[in-house]
């Protein structure tokens, strides 16, 4: 599954990314696999997502979570 | 002179910007780093040593491998040794509560082979939340000094400058990775074509030698050529290199760091966020402290601008009763004073404006503010990170403008810079307190809201919405030259740094006295003698009727009103009154006459430049009066039209004018930066036109209706 598919509250640790040029970006903001990524809260409206990853909290769009293989 | 020059890279979010307002204190200044038109942030300090050092606050990146404009300045500054800004050493600032993520940076920049030092801020954080760090089994493995530092206490601050001293002119830190693996060959060509020994650097200019304008057109073709011949896939290769370091990385910190604690850091910041960013709650709150923006800016500010516009009443006045009265005296007092009066007086505007949003900034709300408008702001073809810069157009479009290097996409970049000066600026203030002055009465709503400050309020609302439909219309016109993503970090809330607010307050409002102040000194004189002095056939010809009125008259009254007439016969016939009468036709619609006709062209220089025109335009008029000393507004108020005597400023033509002035492109620093920005006067003359065009078609609607 991916990390859009997670709700608020759940966790998940990362597997791979299915495209190779937004993985240089998640990688470089700390999601690397073998990371446990929890999602935190969703924005007011539903996008972006807000998660916690290596230490800190990013956000990003369900776009680019739908990126992340998880399990 | 500095004997040395010291460049701070990191993150965002680590603290770069307080440690370099320690290090450098007021002694900095804003510039353009060579050939890259960024502002450069650069300030002097003192070493132990007796040396001086240039200290550079380059902007904040996760990776020499940028995502936006603004990064892409650390590669050009560290790849290039002609440039001016090159460092001899990098303080690469750390942040303490997340190390392994930082490291990546601090890893790549040290494979350049420039001697760096690293630091770690918020050393005392860290400590609180249980992360311990072994120094100096960490500058053994990297092979530099470490040094433990907390900005925001300005704890560590001596021994950082002891240690920078002490770096040595030859890099010593080891290697982590090897990246001649990555490509072999087309690295080897590229080390022998650009002639350096660097394998990293040679890997890096094969990744990014469209963004490196030192190399000339033949260079890039070369090295294009280069890049094609041996198979070189950046993305790939990117992600390759990028999951070797944090391998690296690993190996560096096993048993640095020990995290005996839990992540304490995120329980005070998730349940503000629960709060600030909650689907009810956060929307209110955003909309609450917007309102408290606009009426902070009108209420604290009204007794220091009610003090600065008496000073130059005063100061005026002063003036013409005790300098010799002459040409001169003229100019000073009426053209000069009159018109550096109109700017002066909105310091505590710009400084309160400033004060506010760098303390939305400081705390981690703006990053907030980013996350929940997301999702709408797409819908206009904007980002979320489009919001940064519109709130701050309601300072600025200029820097505003420039803050939107950040947003990675370049369609959503490019509409944001289309749409940012729509939102009501500072400079746009005094020409709205002033209209409202004169035509809304000074009354209580329900008992509580102040008639004049919904008035304003409205104004800011229309802009904002005008701002968003644009962008609308040109999210169907723009082409996208990629996709648009969305990934920030959202910093931990913290309590503002005062000393920052501080300085942004300062730095920001002198840049704006100075910038605007030139613009209006030398318009306030050329203004002053356009309307003094007119055609010398028409002026003759003026003062002879008049002689000869006063020379026959023996009407006592008629003699009290003729120098008033008199002047304002003048100032009809001067060079600004012919330009405003040829103009007049065309505003006339918009129920404008000669004279504000003079103020609009005066304002497409500088919109702000209005109130000074308003201000020169009337106190030549009114030279020779007996009311010299009348407030502006109250001169303003009594204008009337001499044809059919009805007050001037009646509410349609202040509110046409209201809205020409929120919609019109009157800013030539806006236009230069955005000429500057997207490196084409496309862009900006689509700007001016459409701005333009829409400022006079609801001025016009604005008047007819309301007339």
């Amino acid at each position: 599954m991916t990390l859009s598919q997670l709700n608020p509250g759940q966790k998940g640790t990362i597997v791979s990314f299915t495209d190779s040029e937004m993985a240089v970006k998640l990688m470089e903001m700390g999601c690397l696999p073998g990371e446990i990524v929890e999602v935190e809260r969703c924005a007011p409206l539903g996008c972006p997502i807000a998660i916690r990853v290596a230490g800190y909290q990013l956000c990003l769009r369900k776009a680019e979570a739908a990126v992340i293989i998880i399990q | 002179m500095a004997d040395l020059k010291v460049a701070l890279v990191g993150n965002p979010n680590t603290g770069k910007s307080t440690l370099f307002n320690l290090l450098t204190g007021l002694n900095q200044k804003i510039g353009n780093f060579p050939g890259i038109t960024v502002d450069k942030k650069t300030g002097y300090c003192k070493l132990p040593s007796g040396k001086t050092a240039e200290v550079i606050d380059l902007p904040g990146t996760y990776s020499l491998y940028p995502k936006s404009k603004d990064e892409s300045i650390v590669f050009q500054v560290l790849a290039d040794k002609d440039n001016s800004s090159h460092p001899d050493i990098i303080v690469l600032v750390a942040d303490s509560t997340n190390l392994r993520r930082n490291l990546l940076l601090f890893s790549q920049v040290a494979d350049l082979g420039i001697p760096m030092l690293l630091v770690l801020n918020m050393a005392d954080m860290a400590k609180k939340e249980g992360i311990d760090i072994d120094t100096n089994k960490l500058a053994e493995r990297l092979g530099v000094q470490v040094v433990n530092i907390s900005a925001r206490k300005g704890e560590g601050l001596g021994t950082l400058k002891e240690a920078i001293s002490q770096t040595t002119t030859i890099a010593t830190q080891t290697t982590g990775i090897s990246t001649l693996d990555f490509a072999p060959k087309a690295i080897a060509a590229v080390k022998e074509k650009i002639g350096t020994d660097n394998d990293y650097y040679a890997l890096q200019v094969l990744h990014q030698h469209e963004h490196l304008n030192f190399f000339t057109p033949e260079d890039q073709t070369e090295i294009k050529a280069i890049a094609t011949n041996n198979g070189f896939d950046t993305v790939k290769l990117q992600g390759e290199e990028t999951v070797a370091r944090y391998k690296h990385l690993s190996k560096v910190l096993a048993d640095v760091v020990t995290d005996t604690g839990a992540a304490k850091k995120f329980t005070v910041t998730d349940k503000l966020d629960s709060i600030l960013t909650h689907k009810v709650w956060g929307f209110l709150i955003f909309i609450f402290i917007l309102f408290f923006i606009f009426n902070a800016i009108f209420s604290w500010s009204s007794t220091p601008m009610d003090l600065i516009e008496g000073g130059f009443a005063w100061l005026t006045e002063w003036g013409h009763e005790n300098l010799p009265a002459g040409v001169f005296t003229d100019l000073l007092l009426d053209g000069v004073v009159a018109g550096l009066g109109g700017i002066v007086i909105f310091i505590p505007q710009i400084a309160i404006l400033f004060a506010l949003i760098s303390i939305l900034e400081d705390t981690g709300y703006m990053a907030r503010v980013t996350f929940m408008m997301d999702k709408i702001m797409r819908k206009f073809g904007l980002s979320g990170k489009s919001v940064v810069p519109m709130i701050g157009g309601i300072a600025c479009a200029v820097p505003s403008i420039m803050s939107a290097r950040n947003i990675e996409s370049w369609k959503d970049r490019i509409i944001t810079i289309m749409v940012t000066p729509l939102v009501s600026c500072s400079a746009r203030l005094p020409v709205y307190t002033l209209l409202i002055s004169l035509v809304v009465p000074d009354e209580k709503v329900w008992g509580v809201l102040n008639l004049q400050g919904l008035t304003l309020m409205g104004m800011y609302l229309i802009s904002i919405v005008a701002a968003v439909l644009v962008a609308l219309v040109f999210k169907f016109i723009i082409k996208a030259k990629e996709r648009s993503y969305f990934i920030m970090e959202l910093p931990v809330y913290r309590m503002p740094r005062w000393s920052n607010v501080l300085y942004t307050m300062y730095e920001k409002s002198k840049t704006f006295v100075i910038e605007a102040g030139k613009v209006i000194i030398a318009i306030s004189i050329i203004l002053w003698v356009m309307s003094t002095y007119g055609p010398s056939k028409r002026f003759d010809a003026i003062n002879a009727k008049y002689d000869k009125i006063e020379a026959t008259s023996t009407d006592s009254v008629q003699l009290a009103s003729l120098e008033r007439d008199r002047s304002a016969e003048k100032l009809e016939n001067s060079y600004a009154g012919i330009i405003g009468k040829s103009i007049e036709p065309a505003i006339k619609p918009l129920g404008y006459d000669w004279k504000i006709g003079i103020a609009l062209i005066t304002s497409f220089a500088a919109r702000e430049a209005f109130v000074g025109t308003m201000a020169t335009i009337y106190s030549v008029e009114g030279a020779d009066d007996e009311n010299g000393e009348l407030r502006l507004r109250d001169k303003i108020a009594a204008a009337k039209d001499p044809v059919t005597g009805l007050p001037i400023f009646t509410v349609a033509t202040a509110f046409s004018l209201m809205l020409f002035y929120a919609f019109a492109m009157q800013c030539m620093s806006t236009v230069a930066v955005v000429y500057r920005e997207t490196k084409s006067w496309k862009w900006p003359m689509i700007q001016l036109v459409y701005m333009t065009v829409m400022a006079y078609f609801a001025a016009l609607i604005a008047y007819q209706l309301l007339k």
